[in-house]
């Protein structure tokens, strides 16, 4: 469980929450006028990306209020959160990377050590 | 017969040969118990005034208050506990803690408190405890499994995989003889009736581990005020301190004086909480770590607080966290590595310091670093006899060897054993010199020994550490990972961070609990280092070459406890599992209760070796939460029985409950299914309720749909956009039927709103989806359309609702009402009045389910148990009869009402169910509008919602059937038009009736179609109908 920065109410447990997907897909102002598959790109599709992701979160156990969240799908860790309607803020990048490229912490097997030039060759 | 397993010339201990348990008034078997022919004369952390007996397989044993299972057999010269999972060979105690790998015990003989898989190295003693062998049949000295080690050749690794590759399906037959054959303890048979808690708890500085390190730590960050828990895993605080060389001085003090002082010093701090048994099983994210705290599985059951539970799961979310969790010595590799009464140096010397019990009486020590030498040195000093010293190293660190020699101690330098023997005990060692290539030259040496102690490095425990995502890093020197990179805020101190000396660890130690403090916003100052008079040989200098057996030396066991082998390892990568990750699975290497703890090192050494790679460049398996198993008691905690799921119940169900009600759950609800009367069947009141709410007047307690007031401005435009029909037109005091879609434009709800005023709406929602629906438009009006003025809250728990149907209703309704004339003529069909009964305000909705006259009363819940008595009372002249849930369905089923979830399942849209003037084309857009003119939305031939009428009236179909073209069913695959989604004998029609989506139905009114019968058999000829069976019926058509 990661603690959530509620803009309303503070930080609070993971479990007080409900996500919400991807943020900043906004609903087509008029959905008659898109082609099928516009329409198909808004209903069915989202990112789903290994790093910064703006999200949504509900407040559900709590104030039940919507807000966006940017979090490292890979670390978990959250960057900002930020309320309904106003841009995500720019931050830097996600933490070191190792030399794999993957961000620390992500738990991906390939960086669970931290590897030296000479480490991976043979004796 | 005899419990010890000793060699024979060893001083065994003879018991009873008729197994009988022990008595107290039984002397022969007590004096036998009580002679403990491998406990020390004094020392330990025992209480040698408490005796303590308990039974090991129906046998006595004695040990003292303070044993483990592990010390007390030990102290009786048993080391062969079990039997191995695969091969079934003997198993004994490797290691004094939670580490053993296959020391695996059943505690307890009680159908619901028996404990599987529980190690012997961790279960203390009680009077009456009650231990059992697993894994063996029929006893552990003669078991029949055994001939899987005969047959060992034919069970490589992959065994399974490549075995079981057969047919299909054939793995099923398998399946059950290999569960049986192998597995490990029994799991209790009945439910557990112990109590269990969850605690929440915050600090500042959370230290994980009681040893020098984590004393050191923790007494420094309470010294700058700093909340502190102190965790440790085992019931006495010390760590290693427990097992050092009691002439070891802390600033003075010996290792029991200082951590006296230690713990004497924390407990005067109010706001330090220390939890002994409490083993850090999981590091999750944002430093939140469980802790499993075992508060009475160490005592007698009657001795056991009935106010405290048996064990708690702590969830602390530390500012900081301070990782002293030690080291875990390996075992070494060489052929016949995996006999009883092998055991590491390290666990040697705790048996002999903190248990004061000898692992044996001859004892030989196999090592590839200095700790070997300390080892042997203290074990003679402790009454052994030391066989030998095998050090595969050509020389030993400075003063090691020689510290040996001065204690009369021989030691073979560049040697290793090549074999053991001895069938429940080490018996024998042979031992070889090793050449320039790590491989024997000499001539071979048989040893005659009855405990070998292995000392082969020490690897950091940092499962904690990697759970918190951290990063390891290889250090070569000590020949193990250590921590590299933190994620989360943690620190590593001591023996953890690959730090062994005692002086640097309780310094190490007190620079991590002050830097934690102060990292938490606490002000202090370092103290001054203790100083430190320890002779412990380190195990610095390590040969961390593991000294593989040549390849016929026979079998060398990397892992015990799943009798994993290097060769097992070797063969997986040869056959591709190069993968450190893939050949633990290939091979479950590093796997089982244990997790490899003592092992894995090992067995990436084997990977690197015949990849020849560096060992780092194999990497490690991943730490995953729990460190070690846990209870499923302690992780339901209270959340067992009526407290998994609460039930939620309405006003009424007191009374229906004294009314004979049988219940059914509706999301969290509990609902009144059907009330039998005496000698009726269930199914007989369901037809009994239906004809009486046709006939005469039914009341259905509807309490529980979901109720939403919406009030504000832009309500009107709000619910144009939500429903699919038109709202702008209905007027204050009318009620009208909805469906609600999601964007994709299947059916997600339905439901009648009302309208109160322009800006006041009474919107209702199926039971089930009360929530999610209020959740829902909550999104839309917070997310989409911030600019309405609308706004939600939910009342489904401020009315209750009493549902009245039937053709008497009217007379009753006027018998109620205070001051409304419920008259149909002037009072029509989806409208609402307020009004009074008995002056208590009541809201009428003319709404109905069943297709007949209705009248539903909503009334403040407070009202609405006298309510709903005062309606039975008034009915009762009429006949009124209370009907639950299934007569609803079967009422509603009737009438052609549909059931979202039942008669659509996320794939129907308003026209899949022939409701097409549900949806206003008129309008602007609403939620899903789009979709439904998406290619594959608007096809013709989509399953569509119809009414099923079976040609032989007496045959019920059965829900969830398929239905199909032809009178027979055809070969696989069948061609399927759709399937029954509701059935029922409706008692109004005298016949069965059903719904079903069938490709196209709406064009296939009166065509003949077939539905299959569960289990084969001729299918059942159908006629397609329109869905309201009543009307159908009005004409004369059913």
């Amino acid at each position: 469980m990661f603690l959530i920065p509620c803009p309303y109410c503070g930080t609070r447990d993971q479990s007080e929450f409900a996500y919400g997907g991807q943020a900043h897909v906004a609903r087509p102002e008029d959905p008659a006028s898109l082609s099928d598959a516009e329409w198909a790109e808004f209903v069915f599709f989202r990112d789903n990306p290994k790093g910064l992701f703006a999200e949504r979160w509900n407040h559900a156990s709590g104030c039940r209020r919507w807000f966006n969240v940017l979090r490292s799908t890979a670390s978990d860790r959250i960057y900002a959160a930020y309320e309904i309607g106003t841009p995500p803020p720019a931050i830097e990048g996600d933490g070191p990377a190792t030399p794999s490229g993957e961000v620390v912490g992500s738990g991906n097997d390939a960086v669970k050590l931290v590897k030296t030039a000479d480490e991976g060759t043979r004796p | 017969m005899t419990l010890s397993d000793s060699a024979p010339e060893d001083r065994s201990l003879a018991f009873r040969t008729d197994g009988s348990a022990h008595e107290p008034g039984d002397r022969t078997a007590l004096r036998a118990a009580s002679r403990q022919p491998y406990r020390r004369a004094s020392g330990g952390r025992i209480d040698r005034s408490k005796p303590v007996h308990f039974t090991f397989d129906g046998k006595p044993v004695s040990g003292y208050a303070g044993d483990t299972v592990a010390s007390a057999l030990i102290a009786n010269g048993v080391h062969f506990v079990a039997r191995g999972f695969k091969y079934h060979r003997p198993r004994g105690i490797l290691t004094a803690g939670s580490d053993d790998p296959a020391g695996l015990v059943q505690v307890g003989s009680h159908d619901a408190l028996t404990d599987p898989n529980t190690r012997a190295t961790e279960q203390e003693i009680y009077p009456g405890l009650e231990v059992f062998s697993q894994n063996a049949w029929p006893s552990l000295a003669f078991d029949v499994g055994v001939l899987n080690d005969v047959f060992h050749r034919f069970l490589p690794s992959g065994f399974y995989y490549k075995t079981f590759m057969g047919p299909p399906g054939s793995w099923m037959g398998f399946e059950k003889i290999i569960r049986a054959a192998a597995g490990l303890g029994r799991a209790p048979k009945a439910p557990d009736p112990d109590r269990y808690e969850h605690v929440n708890h915050h600090c500042e500085v959370l230290v994980v581990g009681g040893g020098p390190a984590g004393l050191s730590a923790a007494l420094a960050a309470a010294r700058t005020g700093a909340r502190v828990v102190l965790c440790e895993e085992t019931a006495e605080l010390g760590g290693w301190l427990l097992s050092a060389d009691p002439a070891t001085r802390i600033d003075g003090l010996s290792p029991a004086e200082w951590i006296a002082a230690a713990e004497a010093d924390l407990r005067a701090f109010d706001d330090v909480h220390i939890l002994t048994r409490t083993c850090a099983y999981g590091y999750y994210a944002e430093n939140q770590v469980n802790l499993w705290e075992k508060l009475s599985d160490h005592q007698l059951p009657a001795d056991r607080d009935p106010a405290l539970p048996r064990q708690r799961n702590w969830r602390v979310r530390a500012r900081e966290v301070v990782l002293a969790t030690g080291a875990l010595e390996r075992p070494l590799l060489f052929p016949g590595n995996d006999r009883p009464g092998i055991v590491t140096a390290s666990a040697a010397l705790t048996f002999a310091e903190r248990y004061g019990v000898l692992v044996g009486h001859r004892i030989a020590v196999a090592t590839n670093n200095d700790a070997g030498y300390d080892a042997a040195c203290r074990l003679k000093a402790a009454g052994a006899d030391i066989v030998s010293v095998i050090d595969q190293r050509e020389a030993a660190g400075i003063g090691a060897a020689e510290r040996a020699s001065a204690a009369g101690i021989s030691v073979r330098h560049g040697a290793a054993i090549v074999s053991t023997s001895g069938r429940k005990r080490i018996a024998r060692i042979t031992v070889r010199a090793l050449g320039a290539d790590g491989g024997p030259t000499g001539s071979p040496e048989t040893l005659a020994c009855d405990a070998l102690a292995v000392a082969g490095g020490y690897s950091p425990n940092v499962a904690l550490f990697s759970q918190s995502r951290g990063q390891l890093r290889y250090d070569e020197a000590i020949g193990a990972f250590v921590p590299g990179h933190s994620v989360q805020r943690e620190r590593s101190a001591g023996a953890s961070a690959g730090t062994f000396d005692l002086g640097a660890c309780l310094a190490e130690g007190a620079k991590a609990g002050l830097e934690a403090a102060l990292a938490a916003g606490f002000a202090g100052e370092a103290g001054s280092a203790p100083s430190v008079e320890d002779s412990a040989l380190l195990a610095g200098r390590l040969d961390p070459r593991v000294v593989l057996p040549a390849a016929r030396a026979g079998r060398t066991f990397i892992d015990v406890q799943n009798d994993v082998t290097v060769k097992d390892l070797r063969l997986a990568v040869q056959e591709g599992y190069s993968s450190v990750e893939h050949a633990k699975r290939y091979t479950t290497t590093g796997m089982g209760t244990d997790q490899g703890k003592t092992v894995n090192i090992n067995a990436f050494a084997v990977l690197a070796d015949k990849q020849a790679l560096k060992l780092p460049a194999v990497g490690t398996t991943t730490f995953r939460q729990p460190y070690k198993p846990v209870t499923f008691g302690v992780m339901a905690g209270a959340h067992t029985g009526a407290h998994f799921q609460p039930r939620r119940t309405t006003p009424m169900h007191d009374w229906q409950v004294a009314n004979g009600a049988i219940f059914e759950t509706s999301g969290d609800w509990l609902r009144a299914w059907t009330y039998p009367r005496p000698g009726e069947t269930p199914e007989e009141a369901v037809q009994r309720e239906t004809r009486a709410a046709r006939e005469a007047i039914g009341m259905l307690d509807a309490s529980t749909l979901g109720k939403i007031d919406i009030q504000g401005a832009d309500a009107r435009t709000f619910l144009n956009r939500v429903y699919t029909n038109a709202w702008s037109k209905l007027a204050p005091g009318r009620c009208r039927y909805g469906l609600m879609l999601n964007e994709d434009g299947m059916v997600m709800d339905d439901g009648v709103t009302t309208c109160i005023a322009d800006d006041h709406f009474h919107m209702t929602t199926t039971t089930g989806g009360a929530a999610s629906v209020l959740a829902w438009l909550e999104d839309y009006l917070q997310t989409e359309w911030p600019d309405l003025d609308v706004r939600l809250t939910t009342v489904t728990e401020q009315w209750a609702v009493a549902s009245l149907s039937g053709p008497k209703t009217p007379e009753l309704m006027a018998a109620l009402l205070d001051d409304l004339d419920p008259d149909p003529e002037s009072f029509p069909f989806m409208a609402w009045k307020p009004a009074h009964i008995d002056g208590v305000p009541v809201r009428v909705f003319r709404i109905s389910f069943t297709g007949g006259v209705s009248y539903e009363i909503n009334v403040a819940a407070s009202y609405s148990a006298w309510l709903w008595e005062k309606i039975m009372a008034a009915g009762a002249p009429f006949g009124i009869t209370p009907y639950g849930t299934e007569a609803m369905h079967l009422l509603r089923a009737e009438a052609g009402f549909i059931i979202v979830g039942q008669d659509t399942d996320g794939t129907m849209t308003p026209i899949d169910l022939r409701m097409d003037k549900m949806v206003s084309q008129a309008k602007g857009d609403f939620i899903g509008k789009r979709s439904l003119s998406r290619p594959d939305t608007a096809r013709t031939d989509r399953r569509q919602l119809v009414g099923l009428l079976t040609d032989d009236p007496a045959t019920v179909l059965v829900e969830g059937a398929h239905v199909i073209a032809t009178a027979e069913e055809p070969a696989p695959p069948v061609p399927m038009l759709g399937h029954v989604t509701s059935s029922y004998f409706s008692p109004t029609l005298g016949r069965s009736i059903a719904l079903a989506v069938v490709k196209g139905g709406g064009g296939r009114m009166d065509e003949t179609l077939h539905v299959t019968r569960p289990g084969g058999g001729t299918p059942i000829p159908v006629t397609v109908t329109e869905v309201d069976f009543l009307s159908l019926k009005d004409a004369g058509h059913a």
